[in-house]
C-alpha cells in the first residue's frame, strides 16, 4: 500500500526565506508527525504546501500515490483535511452549519446534506465537547470554542490525512489534551496526522516522529524520543531548555 | 439540514413568491388610468382591447417586469459580491461598473442618442470599467480582495469625475434626462425580456455553485482544502455578478441600495446558505424594486420620481436599522 503522503526532495520557501531545501518525508496510515520550530521558521508554509495549497519550489508531492493536480480538488478533499490558523466568518452562521461544511467533498453538486451527514457532524461536535451548542451563532463563541468547532469541521470531513496548523491555539489545558487524545484515537483507527505544535513535551508524548524546522533551510526528521534533546531544542528555539522526566512523561522547561 | 430549518426556508420562499405576485398586481392596477382587477383579467384573456387593457399590457406590464428583473439582478449581484469580497458592505457597484455605465449613458445623451443608443453606450461603459478594474487589479497575478476593492473604488471615482464634467458641460435641455438616468429610472427602459433573460441566466449560472460559495464566504483556503477550485469559482462568479450589474444598470440606470440592502434582508429571513439566499434575494429584490417603482410613478402623479431616489430613501433607514442590531448580526 502506498504512503498517505509522500514528499521527495521537497524545497519550500517564501520570499527569500528557505523553509526546507531537500525534505524527504513519508507518512503512513496510523502515524503521527509533529512539526516544531520557532515563529516565522516556515511551519505553516510547509504545512500549506503539504496540503496542496501552494506549490513547492522543487520536488515531488504525492497524496495516496498521486499528485494534487491529478486528484483534482474534490477527490483530494476526500483524502486530506487541513486546519488553518485564520478564523473569521464575516456573515452570521450557526455551529451546526459550520460543522456541516466539512461534508462538502462527499456531496454531489445538487445534493443536500442528509441524515447521515447530520449524524457525522453532530458526532464530531460531541467529540470536541460542543454538543448542545448546535444552534449557537458562531460569532458568540469564545476563541477556544471556535477553535474546537474548526477541529470538529475537520473531523466531519473524514479524510484519512489530517494536517493541523497549531490545533491547540486558544485551548485550555484540558481541551489541549482532549484534542490530542481525540487525534490519537483517529490515528489508531488509521488516520495519518501532521500537526504544528509549540510544546516539545506534548510532541514527545503524542508524536511518532518529529520534524524540526530550524528556519535556515535545515531540517531534522526522526523519532520523537531521539530528536527531542536539549541540544537540538536549543538550536531550534535559541533558548536553553531542561528536560524533566516524571511518571513516564517528559517536559521541557525553559531556563 | 434540519427539517425545521427546511420548513422555514420553504415558508420564506413561498411568502416571497406571494409578495412578488401582489407587487406585480399593484403595479398593473395603480396609475392615472383606473383599471379594475376584472378588466385586468379580461385584458390578459385577450378579449376586447379597451384603453385600460392597452395601458396595462403596453405600458405597465413591461415596466413592472423590467423593475422585477433589475431588482433581481442587483440583489443577486450584491449577494455574490458580498460573498466574493467577504465584506458585508460590498454592493454591485463597488467595482466601478455603474460608474462606467454612467459615463457611457451620459455620453450617449450628450450625443443626442436615445433608447437603444443609450443602452448600448451604457453597456459598453460598464464592460469598459469592468475590464479596466480587472486588468489593473490582476497586475500581480492574484486578485486579492483589497486590491480589487481599491481599484474598483478608484475607477468608480474617476468615472464620477467624468460624469460631473459631462453634467457641467451639458446643455440645460438635456440635464433632466441625464440626472434621471444617474438616479435610476425605469420609465426609459425598453423591452423587459432581455433583462429578464439576463436574470434567468445569471441565476442558473450561480445556483450550481451555491454550496461552494458558502465555503468561499468562510475562507478561501478552507474552501480550497474542502474541494473547491477557488480560482475558477472566483473568476466565474465575478463574471456573473459583473454581467448582472451591467444588465441592470443598462436597463434602469444606477439604482442604489437594492444590491446592498436586499441580500442582508434576505439573510435575516432565511440565513446565509447561498442555495436559499440567492433565490430569496432575487425574489425580494425584484419585488422591492417593482413596488418602489409603482410608488415612484403614482406618488406625485402625473409627475414621476426617479425610482432610485425612492429605493435610497427606503434603503438608508433599513440599512442603518440593520447595522445598529449588529450584536446578533454582522
Amino acid at each position: 500500500m502506498s504512503a498517505l503522503l509522500l514528499a521527495r526532495a521537497l524545497a519550500v520557501g517564501i520570499g527569500a526565506h528557505e523553509v526546507c531545501t531537500h525534505l524527504d518525508l513519508e507518512l503512513a496510515a496510523g502515524e503521527t508527525l509533529v512539526i516544531l520550530g520557532r515563529n516565522g521558521a516556515g511551519k505553516s508554509t510547509l504545512l500549506a504546501t503539504l496540503a496542496g495549497l501552494r506549490p513547492p519550489r522543487a520536488g515531488a508531492l504525492r497524496l495516496a500515490g498521486q499528485g494534487y493536480a491529478e486528484h483534482g480538488p474534490k477527490a483530494a478533499a476526500r483524502l486530506r483535511a487541513w486546519l488553518g490558523q485564520q478564523r473569521g466568518d464575516p456573515f452570521a452562521t450557526t455551529v451546526l452549519e459550520t460543522a456541516l461544511t466539512g461534508r462538502h467533498p462527499h456531496l454531489g453538486r445538487w445534493q443536500w446534506e442528509g441524515p447521515e451527514d447530520l449524524r457525522i457532524a453532530r458526532q464530531a461536535l460531541a467529540d470536541v465537547g460542543l454538543a448542545g451548542l448546535e444552534e449557537r451563532a458562531v460569532q458568540t463563541l469564545s476563541g477556544g470554542e471556535r477553535q474546537r468547532l474548526a477541529i470538529a469541521t475537520l473531523l466531519t470531513q473524514e479524510a484519512p490525512l489530517m494536517l493541523l496548523d497549531e490545533p491547540l491555539t486558544h485551548l485550555d489545558l484540558n481541551h489541549q489534551i482532549a484534542v490530542l487524545e481525540l487525534l490519537a484515537r483517529r490515528a489508531a483507527s488509521g488516520a495519518g496526522i501532521i500537526s504544528v505544535l509549540h510544546d516539545p513535551g506534548l510532541a514527545w508524548r503524542y508524536a511518532d516522529r518529529v520534524l524540526l524546522i530550524y528556519g535556515d533551510g535545515d531540517t531534522d526528521l526522526g523519532p520523537a524520543d531521539a530528536l527531542l534533546t536539549p541540544e537540538r531544542l536549543f538550536r531550534l528555539y535559541g533558548h536553553p531548555l531542561v528536560r524533566v522526566a516524571q511518571n513516564g512523561r517528559v517536559a521541557f522547561i525553559p531556563e | 439540514m434540519p427539517s425545521s430549518r427546511r420548513r422555514r426556508a420553504l415558508f420564506v420562499l413561498t411568502a416571497l413568491l406571494l409578495l412578488a405576485g401582489l407587487s406585480l398586481g399593484a403595479a398593473l392596477l395603480a396609475g392615472s388610468v383606473a383599471v379594475s382587477p376584472l378588466e385586468l383579467l379580461a385584458g390578459f384573456a385577450g378579449g376586447e382591447s379597451s384603453l385600460a387593457a392597452e395601458v396595462v399590457l403596453q405600458l405597465r406590464l413591461p415596466r413592472a417586469l423590467s423593475g422585477f428583473a433589475c431588482g433581481g439582478l442587483l440583489a443577486l449581484a450584491g449577494a455574490l459580491m458580498q460573498v466574493l469580497l467577504r465584506n458585508p458592505l460590498a454592493d454591485p457597484y463597488v467595482l466601478g461598473i455603474s460608474g462606467g455605465a454612467g459615463v457611457g449613458a451620459l455620453a450617449a445623451i450628450l450625443l443626442g442618442l436615445s433608447g437603444l443608443g443609450i443602452d448600448s453606450f451604457a453597456f459598453a461603459g460598464a464592460l469598459g470599467a469592468l475590464m479596466l478594474v480587472f486588468g489593473l487589479a490582476h497586475g500581480d497575478g492574484s486578485w486579492t480582495q483589497t486590491r480589487l476593492l481599491l481599484t474598483g473604488v478608484i475607477v468608480a471615482s474617476g468615472c464620477g469625475a467624468l460624469v460631473a464634467l459631462m453634467l457641467s458641460l451639458a446643455p440645460e435641455s438635456k440635464l433632466r434626462g441625464m440626472l434621471f438616468w444617474l438616479m435610476g429610472d425605469l420609465s426609459q427602459s425598453l423591452s423587459p425580456w432581455p433583462t429578464l433573460g439576463f436574470l434567468a441566466l445569471a441565476l442558473l449560472l450561480a445556483l450550481p455553485f451555491a454550496r461552494e460559495l458558502n465555503l468561499l464566504a468562510r475562507s478561501a483556503e478552507s474552501a480550497q482544502t474542502l474541494g473547491v477550485a477557488v480560482g475558477r469559482l472566483r473568476a466565474l462568479v465575478y463574471f456573473i455578478a459583473a454581467l448582472a450589474t451591467a444588465a441592470a444598470v443598462t436597463s434602469a440606470g444606477s439604482i442604489g441600495f437594492i444590491g446592498l440592502v436586499v441580500p442582508h434582508l434576505a439573510r435575516l429571513a432565511i440565513g446565509n446558505d447561498q442555495r436559499l439566499l440567492l433565490p430569496a434575494a432575487v425574489l425580494a429584490g425584484g419585488t422591492l424594486l417593482m413596488a418602489a417603482d409603482t410608488l415612484a410613478r403614482t406618488l406625485i402623479a402625473p409627475e414621476q420620481l426617479p425610482v432610485g431616489v425612492l429605493t435610497a430613501l427606503l434603503g438608508v433607514p433599513i440599512f442603518l436599522f440593520l447595522l445598529t442590531r449588529t450584536g446578533k448580526y454582522r
